[in-house]
This record gives structure tokens, sequence and C-alpha cells, in this order.
């Protein structure tokens, strides 16, 4: 593919993104914590090859929806939901559905960065190594070079692969994260403010990342900066205690919102 | 809420005068009782010291003297003694011996004679046997031979008995003293390093009694102890942490087994005597059995230092792993457990220095016995080093007196060595969130 039909992709991605096939779909998501309800019948879809932006006040419920997308929820004490969310139209809280497969299909990014504290090398070749992925050694350097060229850590991290993860910058640790998350070949890459705890330099690297990596994968992020889901999102989703408000194209949703609470919340009215 | 609003607040509130006499000595009283504070720790700290060091101090001014052992250096002429070669071990050793002895202090009477047997070892000859059943060589000529001389000449070479005790009241005649002093004047008598206090197993005569025996129970109990309680302990604690359901039932475990880490350690001796020797019948006095015992002990600290260990790290790193797929079992022991090993391993080599120096479950299941040989292996008898001090600390000799501070030292000296890998595992490895 060439630079120009690329461009040209991007273009139409970005033209009609209601029209994009629904990669996740979620029908009535509920979660409650014990007896406490965190999510109301959310209704809210993930498109193919989409930032899908989910904005809110803190507490408001978008980090517990993205977290029932790839089950991680499950790992919490007294965590119930109802409702329905399918991927590629298969229901993921079946009983039949294998938890560790659907994470590898679903991969996630967290808030702080979290690199193993192993080998940059080590921390990219784990997940391949655990689902069998690579044959050989060099299987294996295969894919964790493209994994840190997809995350643009290629050109830092090519000289010090043996050197531990941890001892990268906050920024370099975040996108060996994600360069670990793609490793796998996901379908869909989950975001929790992968933001949050990086400078504006580091952020506005990531910011490009996620630009590019949406013609490869279909990305969910949580962010609790507006010009953030403005900038990277394609689509929006607008969450207020619990519930979903609005899920709308990113630029309807910063230029004339349906709800009044969206409109309030983008004008800084509250939150 | 507005800045107007919040200023009305202050209306009528005086103003606050910082340097006003009240002010200053309410400040100096505050500062007053930081010192205090500072004071009474480093008191606390002088005084526990200072009990430290009297312990030690006691230890080595009474030890001390155990750690040389008074010996005569003696030459024997082997070609020309009257010994069956083929059956060495039969020989007349104590002929020998006896015969070497005279030949220092001769033309003794009958009667003086015993008493100056009487200031060696009475298992000299067992030493020159051995010595030479080692080495048959030495039948070929003029060989030395080194024979401890008995507690009470020990004492004596050591300056320990005063000769102006009148001589009804100390256990050497003045005789005898005159015969140790001609033998100090041909230079027979030295005082060397004692390693017969390590390499010896235990013995009646203090001049021949050792650790060896103590040293290789206690490490066969204790390797027991370990292999025991490092994997259930580990197992449980990973169980308890990672997959066990929160309820009642959970709740209880976990009570129980706090109040099992509380549990007095003679208790659990007495577990061992009902279950292992009776039930089971298990040999007494095993380090088998002490090392079952000690288990018991040390899994309940095991567990909760291992699940205080696991809590240590970060979600973040087992969110990290499931994210990527891993399953349960994966993100536990290829992150979880390896990042908490360090901690854990700290906690282990704690908990077995503790079960080293534990004597009250290992005097009831019987590692108290007088045994004379190191065990073998976990199924022989013998003792172990706090019980073998138990049981020095019991014996009337002098020389039993200086072993038991040596023998306390000795312990001391390998809880400061088990804490020291410890603390060293723990700067090396362990990491800070």
């Amino acid at each position: 593919m060439n630079m120009m039909s690329e461009a040209a992709v991007e273009k139409a991605l970005d033209k009609n993104m209601s029209d994009a096939p629904l990669k996740m779909i979620g029908k009535d998501v509920s979660v409650y914590y014990g007896e406490k309800r965190a999510l109301f019948d959310v209704n809210l879809n993930v498109r193919k090859n989409t930032v899908t932006a989910l904005i809110g006040p803190s507490g408001c419920g978008k980090s517990t929806f993205l977290r029932t997308l790839n089950r991680m929820n499950d790992t919490i004490d007294g965590c119930r939901i109802t409702g329905k969310i399918t991927l590629d139209n298969a229901d993921i809280y079946d009983p039949s559905v294998d938890v560790v497969e659907l994470r590898a299909r679903v991969g996630m990014v967290f808030q702080k960065p979290n690199p193993f504290p192993k080998s940059i090398y080590e921390n990219i070749a784990y997940g391949p190594r655990i689902h069998g992925l690579a044959k050989t050694k060099a299987d294996m350097d295969r894919i964790v070079e493209s994994s840190l060229q997809r995350a643009g850590l290629w050109n830092e991290a090519k000289d010090r692969l043996q050197e531990p993860g941890t001892g990268l910058s906050g920024g370099q640790q975040q996108r060996l994260c994600i360069a670990r998350a793609v490793a796998v070949s996901p379908e869909v890459i989950l975001m929790d403010e992968p933001c949050s705890a990086l400078d504006p330099i580091a952020t506005a690297k990531v910011e490009e990342l996620i630009h590019e990596l949406r013609t490869n994968f279909t990305i969910v992020i949580v962010t609790h900066s507006m010009q953030q889901a403005a900038r990277v999102s394609q689509r929006t989703a607008m969450f207020h205690l619990g519930n979903l408000v609005e899920e709308n194209d990113t630029d309807k949703m910063f230029t004339n919102p349906d709800d009044q609470r969206t409109q309030d919340y983008i004008m800084g009215r509250f939150g | 809420m507005s800045v107007t609003a919040s200023s009305d607040l202050n209306v009528g509130v005086p103003a606050i005068n910082w340097q006003s006499d009240d002010m200053k000595s309410r400040r100096k009283r505050r500062y007053a009782a930081d010192r205090r504070l500072q004071a009474y720790g480093l008191v606390a700290i002088i005084f526990a010291l200072g009990f430290l060091a009297i312990l030690i101090s006691s230890l080595v001014y009474t030890g001390n003297s155990a750690f040389t052992q008074s010996v005569a250096t003696i030459e024997i002429d082997l070609s020309t003694a009257d010994i069956d070669r083929t059956k060495l071990a039969d020989a007349d050793w104590r002929g020998v011996v006896r015969g070497a002895l005279r030949a220092q202090l001769p033309g003794l009477s009958r009667s003086d004679e015993r008493k100056y047997f009487e200031m060696f070892t009475s298992s000299g000859q067992f030493i020159v046997r051995d010595a030479v059943v080692a080495d048959p060589s030495r039948l070929d000529g003029k060989s030395t031979f080194v024979i401890p001389l008995a507690d009470p000449f020990d004492q004596l070479a050591k300056g320990q008995v005063n000769r102006d005790t009148p001589e009804s009241q100390r256990r050497v005649t003045d005789q005898q003293i005159g015969m140790f002093d001609q033998l100090v004047g041909k230079g027979i008598i030295s005082r060397p390093f004692n390693w017969a206090l390590f390499f010896n197993a235990d013995s009646r005569f203090p001049e021949l009694a050792g650790l060896a025996g103590a040293i290789s129970g206690s490490f066969w109990s204790l390797l027991v102890c370990f292999v025991i309680s490092f994997p259930v302990g580990i197992a449980a604690a990973i169980y308890l942490e990672e997959f066990a359901p929160k309820n009642k039932l959970t709740d209880l475990i976990e009570v129980n087994i706090n109040n099992l880490a509380a549990v007095p350690s003679v208790v659990f001796g007495l577990l061992g005597l009902a279950v292992f020797l009776g039930w089971f019948g298990m040999p007494r006095s095993a380090p088998i059995v002490g090392g079952l015992v000690l288990s018991l002990m040390t899994l309940p600290t095991l567990i909760i230092v291992t699940r205080v260990s696991l809590k240590s790290v970060p979600s973040s790193i087992r969110e990290a792993a499931l994210g990527v797929g891993a399953s349960k079992h994966e993100a536990i022991f290829h992150h979880i457990l390896p990042l908490a090993m360090p901690t854990i391993m700290t906690g282990a080599i704690i908990s077995l220095a503790r079960a080293l120096g534990e004597s009250a479950p290992l005097l009831l299941i019987g590692m108290n016995a007088f045994i004379t040989s190191p065990p073998d292996g976990v199924f022989e008898a013998s003792t172990a080093l706090p019980t073998q001090i138990f049981m020095w600390a019991d014996s009337p000799e002098r020389g039993f007196v200086a072993r038991t501070s040596a023998a306390i030292l000795v312990l001391l000296g390998f809880l400061v060595l088990m804490n020291g890998i410890a603390i060293f595992l723990r700067q090396r490895f362990e990491r800070r969130w």
C-alpha cells in the first residue's frame, strides 16, 4: 500500500464513521460492585478501525465499561455484569468463551505505564510466547521488532533491547506497553487513560501513535481530556453517573451535541 | 462559592499575632516535646544495646576459654612397641600411651602414677589408635600424638584453678600440680585452637565434647523443616491470596493461621510427640521428627509472610499479565511470585533462624539424648544446637560451663549468618514500588 492510497483509506474512514462495521456491541450492560451499581443499561457499539473515546467526569463508569470489554472486571471480587457484550457477534460472557483468548484478541493499555520488570525484549516477547505465536527465535525477533516499530519505539530501543523496560522514561514505558499489547496481534486495543501519567510531549507521541494504530486495530480509549478525545477519536461516548449520555461522531459531539449534559460537560460547566 | 463570600467569613476574627509571648512559649513547648521524644528513643536504644553488650560480653567472658584446649604433645616410637599389625584395632594402645607418658616423668611409684595418668583424657588410647589406623606409616618410627588434658587440668592450664585454695577444696592435688608444672617445664603442654569443639560429637568428658552432632542434627532438622514448610507455605499462601473466595470459611482459616503463628512452640512439640512418635511410630530423637515439628511451627509465619509479599506486588503487574492474555497461573508463576520471591526468601530464612534457636519442641521429642556420633541422615538419633546447650548447661563439670557459653556463641553465629543472608537477599533483590 503506498502513501497515497493509505491517506485515501484514512480519509474514507474519517468520513461516515457511523457506517463502519460494528466490532463490539454492548447491549444493556450493567455492572454491580457488590450492592453498588456502577453502570446502568449501557448500549454502546465499537466500530471497526475506529477510535472510540469514552469521556465523562470521574466515577462516571467509563473505565468500568472499558474493563467489561475484555473481562478485566472478572478479577475484582464481587463484580457482577448483566446485559450482553459481543465481539464479532459472539457473546464474550458466554460460559464457553475462553478468557485467555478473549484478552489476546482484546488487548489493554493501562493508565499507569506498567512494563514487567524485565528486559524490553522480554516485555514484548512474553505475550507471543505464552500464546505460542513464534515458532523460532527469528520469528520472535521479528515480532519484537515489528511491535516496537508500530509503537514508534524501535529507534529508541533497538540498541537496548536487553535493558530493563522499567529503565525507560514514562512516555517510552507507555509506548512499550502499547508495543506489548500490539505484539499478540489483538483486534481491539483498550486504553485506560493512557496519557494521564505523561507529559505533553510524550502525550503527543502516544496520540500520534493511536492515530497510526487505527489502520490496523480498533481502539477504545478512556480519557479525561476533552481535547485529547477531540484529537484522537472519530466516535465519542459521554458517560455520566453510570449512564451513557450520548454517543456520536466526535466532530458532532464537540460542536453540536444532542444532549444538554454533554454540552455542559464539554463547556466545563460541571465535572 | 464566590470569593467575597469566603472573605465574609473572616469578619470578626481577630488578627493573629504570631510573635506574642503566648504564641512563642507555645511553640517552644512543642519543640521541647519533639526533643523529649528523641531523647526517649535514644535512651531506649542505648538501653537495648547495653543489654546486648552485657549478654555478648558475658558469653565471651565465660565461653572464650572453650575455644582453646590444653593438650600434651607426646612423641611415641611405635616401631619398638609390641603391636600386631594385622589387628591394629585390638592392640594394647592403653599400654602404648601409658608407656609414652611414663617416659615423660620416669620413676613414679604406682599410686603416684595413677594420679599422673588422671591428668590426661581417659580416651587417649583411642585417639592414638584412630590416628594410627588412619595412617599406618606411623608404625615405622617416631611420631607425635596430641593428647588432650583432662578437664580439671585443662582448667589449671587456663589459670582457672586457684593454687592458694586448700587442697581439699579443689579437684587437683598439690602433687598433681607439681607434675603438671614439670610437664610445662618440659614444654609439652600447649593450648591450640579447640577444633574438637566443632568436629567432635558429644562426650561425657568436656575435653572431648564437641558440637558436630548438634550442628549436623540442627542442619538435618532445618533441611526437613525447609523442604516441608517452604513449598507448603507458598502453596497455601498463593491459594489463600489468589484463588480462595472471600467468605466466612476463608476468614476462619485466616484467623486460625494468625493464631497458630502465636502458639507457643512447646505445644507443637507436644503435638509432635503425640502424632509423629505416638501414632506414626517415627524414630525418637530423629531430625526428621524435629524438622516436622519445626515446620509446623514455621508454617503459619511463612504463610503470613508470603501472603504479605504477594500482596505487595502491585496489581498493575497482575493486570499487565492478564491484559496480554496470561492465564491466572501464568500471571502468578511468571510475574507475581518471582517478584515476591526475595521477600518470601527473607521471611523463610528468618523463620528458619527462629526454628534453629527453638529448644522446647525438640526436648519433647527427645532430641536431648546423649549421642556420641553425628547423625548420618534424618532418621538417626541426634541432638540439635539449642538442646545441646540445654544439656551442657545441666552438666556439673567446669569444662561444660565454658562450653555452654561457647555453644551459645556458635548458635548466635549461625543466627547472625542466616539473618545476614536474609538482609543480603533483601538488599540485593527486593524491588521497591
